[in-house]
């Protein structure tokens, strides 16, 4: 077959190339353009070559709020996975009920994050927090101000509030779409709940659950509004996150700039990873 | 292997069925003789699978009992009924291999590993996979698939019934015959009692040694294909089964003659008086084509379908079908066809009635 060859074809991708250019090539190259450069003010740019990049890369600091940021998003993974398929699980099929809890769930994410973050600080607060005020009533000793624990447990406890029924929704979009025939065989094989569980709704909720998990690992990684909310990062540095600690870094641009794509080069890996391990999972169906 | 017996079975899918019309499956007595094998007939949405999911414990009836030799089974689990049952569309254990797959319904029964790896080891020489057993099922074709599913509905022994529901749809017609010969030499050599729901009358009428043609939630008729052909109980058995169908026409009947719009036919038997809606059935087989003899007719079109001729005329704006000899020569002039007296069947309201013997 002769390809036709016709250059004014570029100006159907023109507009893509101009829209992706002021809205992610752009701001992104004037990042690396500061992440290269030193200045004393004036507007005065000087080379600086890698030397933010070797100063963040040796900074503790950075790599504390780091450990935190991993710590974090692998607790809420290990929480909201596991809930979300329990709640999807034990969801009412259809019916009222099913539209009822679907509401219900859809709720929290519909909640701007900076109201999620106050709602909680709220909540938690000892002197008049419904949640703070009962636990020390009850006495245990809580005080997400004072102590690191009870702040982790707060900025934890809000974020699987906020963010399970996005698990729980797509798992059970997953498991809704798991013919009637399957149970059915299940049955007559005498396969136990366990058993179903493992060989019928997992493998069949996989897509969805990569989805899930991307998604949730992507959003607890940039986390910044809720717990700049509620604990400041505080108390200490304790729960400073990546972008909180990003945020502090002050005025001084080169390091900032250099963290950023550090940050930023992290999730792509990370985003990379995901992306080709769902692609072969969908190789490996065979379609 | 049991006998299963239903006892005023009724199935609806309404929590308050009012009339007769709200019940996908009518009331039903029958039993299934131990050991012999079935075939439930009949077109899409008449009851069959409710009825394989009732006997299967999958679905509770509105009403009535099952027995599985004269122990009611009706409210026991499809495990303790102990049944195999494949489905329409291939169900598999995608993360499991074959193997896996076969030996899923005996590992939870907790049976012996030997005698499952045995036992598997036959069910996939007899699918045709045993070079496969190794394999993953995910990413199998939908008629490999389907084999693993019929494996896992063959491989234990000691089940009370094989329910198929439409099993061999998915799959290819040279693999059709081949599986559905596997499966009656597993009948013959085990004797489970085995019902075979499908649409399709050619697998029916192979398979079976009994059909049950259902129509509209009610049974109409059960028989060997051979009474089904001859004696269709119902309107709807005639024109279900044989290719093309019965012809069935309006009829007024007086003793011995059938008056078809002004014409005579007449009947082999004598019929006392009618009322309601009566109609005269007779199969293409039995009808020919005649110069000048008999009811007159407009043939429309005539096919050549291989081992036999087919014509397809117009009796006072009802179709009828002729089926003619392949060397039997088809000419301008012939514009009337004579019935086999012997083989015409009078139906009232749809049903099949007997007359007396003349």
């Amino acid at each position: 077959m002769n390809k036709t060859v016709n250059q004014k074809a570029w100006f159907l991708v023109l507009p893509v190339i101009v829209l992706v250019a002021f809205s992610a090539v752009i701001p992104l190259m004037t990042v690396v353009n500061y992440s290269v450069q030193d200045t004393f003010g004036n507007n005065q740019f000087f080379w600086a070559g890698l030397e933010w990049f070797d100063i963040m890369l040796h900074s503790e600091r950075m790599w504390n709020a780091l450990g935190r940021q991993l710590f974090f998003s692998c607790i809420i993974l290990l929480i909201e996975v596991p809930l979300g398929i329990f709640i999807a699980l034990n969801m009412p099929k259809s019916g009222f009920w099913s539209s009822f809890c679907l509401v219900l769930m859809s709720l929290p994410l519909l909640i701007p994050w900076n109201v999620v973050g106050t709602i909680w600080q709220v909540f938690a607060r000892v002197d008049i927090g419904l949640l703070g005020y009962t636990l020390s009533a009850i006495g245990i000793e809580y005080n997400y101000t004072q102590e690191a624990f009870s702040a982790w447990a707060t900025i934890v406890a809000m974020d699987v509030w906020h963010w399970t029924s996005l698990v729980a929704l797509l798992a059970f979009a997953g498991l809704k779409s798991i013919p009637d025939a399957y149970y059915q065989a299940a049955k007559i094989d005498q396969a136990s709940r366990w058993a179903i569980f493992r060989y019928i709704e997992l493998p069949k909720m996989m897509g969805v659950l990569m989805i899930a998990i991307l998604l949730r690992f992507m959003d607890s990684f940039m986390i910044y509004t809720e717990p700049f909310v509620v604990t400041g990062g505080g108390p200490g540095n304790s729960t400073t996150m990546l972008s909180i600690d990003l945020v502090n870094q002050g005025f001084n641009l080169g390091p900032k700039a250099a963290f950023s794509i550090m940050y930023y080069l992290v999730i792509l890996l990370i985003s990379y990873v995901f992306y080709t391990v769902m692609t072969n999972m969908d190789k490996k169906e065979g379609k | 292997m049991a006998k299963i017996t239903l006892d005023n079975l009724a199935h609806s899918y309404y929590p308050n069925p009012k009339s007769e019309d709200d019940f996908a499956l009518k009331e039903l007595n029958h039993d299934w003789t131990d050991g012999e094998a079935y075939a439930l007939l009949g077109s899409s949405g008449c009851g069959k699978s409710t009825l394989l999911n009732i006997i299967s414990g999958l679905l509770h009836p509105s009403q009535g009992r099952i027995l599985f030799d004269g122990k009611d089974v009706t409210n026991a689990s499809t495990a303790d009924r102990n049944i195999a049952q494949v489905f329409q569309f291939p169900v598999v254990y995608d993360t499991m291999t074959v193997r896996d797959n076969l030996a899923f319904p005996l590992k939870n029964r907790g049976a012996d590993p030997k005698y499952i790896a045995e036992r598997v080891q036959q069910i996939g020489q007899m699918i045709g996979m045993e070079a496969e057993l190794g394999n993953r099922a995910r990413g199998l074709t939908a008629d490999a698939k389907q084999k693993i599913s019929l494996g896992r509905g063959m491989v234990r022994e000691d089940v009370n019934a094989l329910l198929f529901d439409e099993p061999l749809t998915v799959i290819d017609p040279h693999m059709k015959w081949e599986l559905r010969t596997q499966l009656k030499s597993l009948h013959h050599e085990f004797g489970h009692t085995m019902i075979y729901v499908t649409h399709d009358q050619t697998e029916a009428l192979t398979f079976a040694d009994k059909v049950v043609v259902m129509y509209d939630g009610r049974v109409v008729q059960i028989g060997t294909p051979q009474e089904l052909f001859d004696k269709p109980q119902h309107t709807f058995v005639g024109y279900f089964i044989g290719s093309p169908g019965m012809n069935v026409i309006p009829a007024e009947i007086a003793g011995k003659v059938a008056n078809v719009h002004g014409n005579s036919v007449k009947l082999g038997q004598a019929y006392g008086d009618l009322t309601g809606k009566v109609e005269i059935g007779i199969r293409p087989e039995f009808v020919t084509l005649t110069k000048g003899k008999g009811l007159p007719v407009e043939v429309r079109r005539v096919e050549d379908v291989g081992r036999h001729k087919l014509i397809r005329a117009d009796l006072f704006g009802n179709e009828i079908n002729i089926v003619a000899g392949e060397d039997q020569s088809i000419s301008p002039d012939m514009t009337n066809v004579k019935f086999d007296l012997k083989r015409v069947n009078v139906y009232v309201n749809d049903w099949l009635k007997e007359g007396e013997a003349a």
